[in-house]
């Protein structure tokens, strides 16, 4: 016993770094060759989202944020496709912005993904539009509240946002009846909530895609000025399994395409993360509590 | 005046600029009548932060540009940086490599910067893309590592901590429900995704709630100390 915590006290820290990415890489692979993922039970917060799109009738506009980057895209990409597949099924006329600089590309990746891939019928400046990156964070918002094409003037191609069919009847962000923002930080959901939602009186709804470390952050505004809720990759991979069920046809055992069970893919990585970390925590207080005996005996 | 232009221009001029447009905003979001005014005032600033991109890269040169003059330890990282910024900046103003905008065929340099194809693109693709994502995946590796180190239970507060991170971490997976979903109907507030679920939104909310209006207060008194200029610490000074 007394050799197993001396291996514990010294325990180099290469070591776990070869056990993290042992628990990674074992559900990795094993559900990359079986194409097995966890079932998932959605939550309030997942099923509250969902709901929310699901109220609009087709061909309403809703105003699709995305404010983060390549980093968190391992969290957030998954719920971006999932949330603009199910925009694209409704048939809601999508505005894409980003307050990120590298928004617009994570938008044009999600429309080709999705979009361009599963829904070819929907046209481009008509059904959905990139306006792009738009620097000044706050500033921005608080412009759009009174006047939207000032915030936005032209389209990621340069087509002026006057001639945008997709952005007929817009003249300020509260014409879209939903705001869904997938955040990384700041600029992001939160300051949605403080600039746009409280300024707009109850007329605009807000769901949510966010990272990990924003999620604590944000329940405090949920239900009330926050309608919907997903955090982090088991946000994503609930969301997506709710999305899923409800697009897949009633008549068909076809599978689901890959890029639509990302999230859930990525929920058996993160229960290997997780169970490891339990583990170390469990060992690591081993060591201590023996070290702290064996103090106290030697003291006395 | 040779001694008195530098503070009007360093400090005064900076000190109204504020008051002014912080006021403008203030008033604008309680008089409809000032809206359009602070509209203007933040269509300045978005002008404003677009010029700061310029401004960030200045100093981006400025600061690794010294340390390759002075070969601080290690300059060589200094230098990779702008030679990438270099590399980049001119591909993207210069959009090499992009194909030509089928929308605007006669004009030239209408295509996308980003565009498929473009060295841009494949920058943003094969070198940021990858990049970035192998930050962030490193920091399951460190916590993991600190994790072991640091999470001890020295006391009931951390005893607390670790029971609530416990729950945390298997209700947020699979492994919640392998453990506890056997638990009937009548208990099911005690399986740990449940559980799990009330502590994100009862003792984090009631936490996270005391602590943004304690923030806001914070930020109130802080604007107030900057529009009235009494606070002009963020102009750099000692003051």
């Amino acid at each position: 016993m007394s050799k197993f915590i001396t291996i514990l006290e010294g325990l180099d820290r290469r070591w776990i770094f070869l056990a993290m990415a042992i628990s990674v890489a074992g559900p990795i692979l094993y559900i990359g060759i079986t194409g097995k993922t966890l079932p998932e039970t959605p939550t309030p917060t997942a099923r509250a989202v969902y709901k929310e799109i699901e109220a609009l009738s087709p061909g309403t506009p809703v105003l699709l944020s995305f404010d983060f980057d390549p980093a968190s895209g391992g969290e957030l990409t998954p719920m971006a496709t999932s949330l603009v597949h199910q925009c694209a099924a409704r048939g809601l006329r999508m505005v894409f912005i980003a307050l990120w600089p590298l928004g617009p590309q994570l938008i044009d990746e999600t429309i080709k993904r999705v979009i361009l891939a599963d829904y070819p019928n929907l046209k481009e400046g008509v059904d959905y539009v990139n306006l792009g990156f738009q620097s000044g964070n706050e500033s921005v918002m608080k412009v759009m509240l009174t006047d939207f094409a000032k915030a936005f003037p032209i389209t990621k191609n340069g087509v002026a946002v006057g001639d945008v069919v997709a952005l007929k009847g817009i003249q300020r962000v509260d014409n879209f009846p939903l705001l869904i923002t997938i955040s990384a930080g700041y600029p992001g959901a939160k300051e949605w909530i403080q600039y746009v939602i409280s300024s707009s009186g109850g007329k605009i709804k807000m769901v949510t895609g966010c990272t990990g470390v924003q999620t604590p952050g944000l329940y405090p505004y949920y239900p009330v000025q926050l309608n919907g809720l997903l955090g982090a990759i088991k946000g994503a991979a609930e969301y997506e399994s709710l999305v899923n069920s409800s697009l897949a046809p009633k008549d068909s055992s076809a599978a689901v395409p890959a890029k639509y069970l990302e999230a859930q893919r990525r929920m058996g990585p993160q229960l290997g993360a997780h169970l490891l970390m339990i583990a170390l925590i469990i060992l690591g207080n081993i060591a201590f509590f023996a070290q702290r005996n064996s103090k106290v005996r030697a003291t006395s | 005046m040779a001694e008195g232009s530098p503070r009007i221009m360093k400090r005064l001029v900076p000190m109204w600029i504020a008051i002014i447009a912080g006021f403008v905003m203030l008033l604008s979001a309680f008089f409809p009548i000032t809206e359009s005014l602070g509209e203007t005032v933040g269509e300045i600033f978005n002008v404003v932060a677009a010029i700061a991109f310029v401004l960030g890269a200045g100093s981006l040169a400025k600061v690794n540009l010294a340390k390759i003059s002075r070969r601080d330890q290690g300059w060589g990282y200094a230098a990779i940086t702008l030679i990438c910024f270099a590399i980049t900046l001119v591909v993207g103003l210069g959009k090499i490599g992009v194909p030509q905008s089928t929308q605007f065929p006669l004009l030239g340099w209408s295509g996308e910067k980003d565009a498929e194809g473009s060295i841009f693109g494949w920058i943003y693709e094969f070198a940021l893309v990858p990049i970035t994502s192998t930050m962030f995946a490193l920091l399951a590796f460190y916590v993991a590592s600190a994790a072991f180190r640091a999470f001890r239970a020295k006391n009931l507060e951390a005893i607390l901590l670790l029971s609530t991170a416990f729950i945390v971490l298997l209700g947020r997976t699979f492994a919640g429900v392998v453990l506890t979903g056997w638990l009937p109907d009548w208990a099911s507030g005690l399986r740990l995704e449940n559980l799990s679920v009330y502590i994100m939104q009862v003792f984090n909310t009631a936490g996270n709630r005391a602590i943004i209006i304690g923030i806001a207060l914070g930020v109130t008194a802080t604007s107030l100390r900057i529009l009235l200029g009494v606070d002009r610490s963020w102009m750099g000074s000692g003051d």
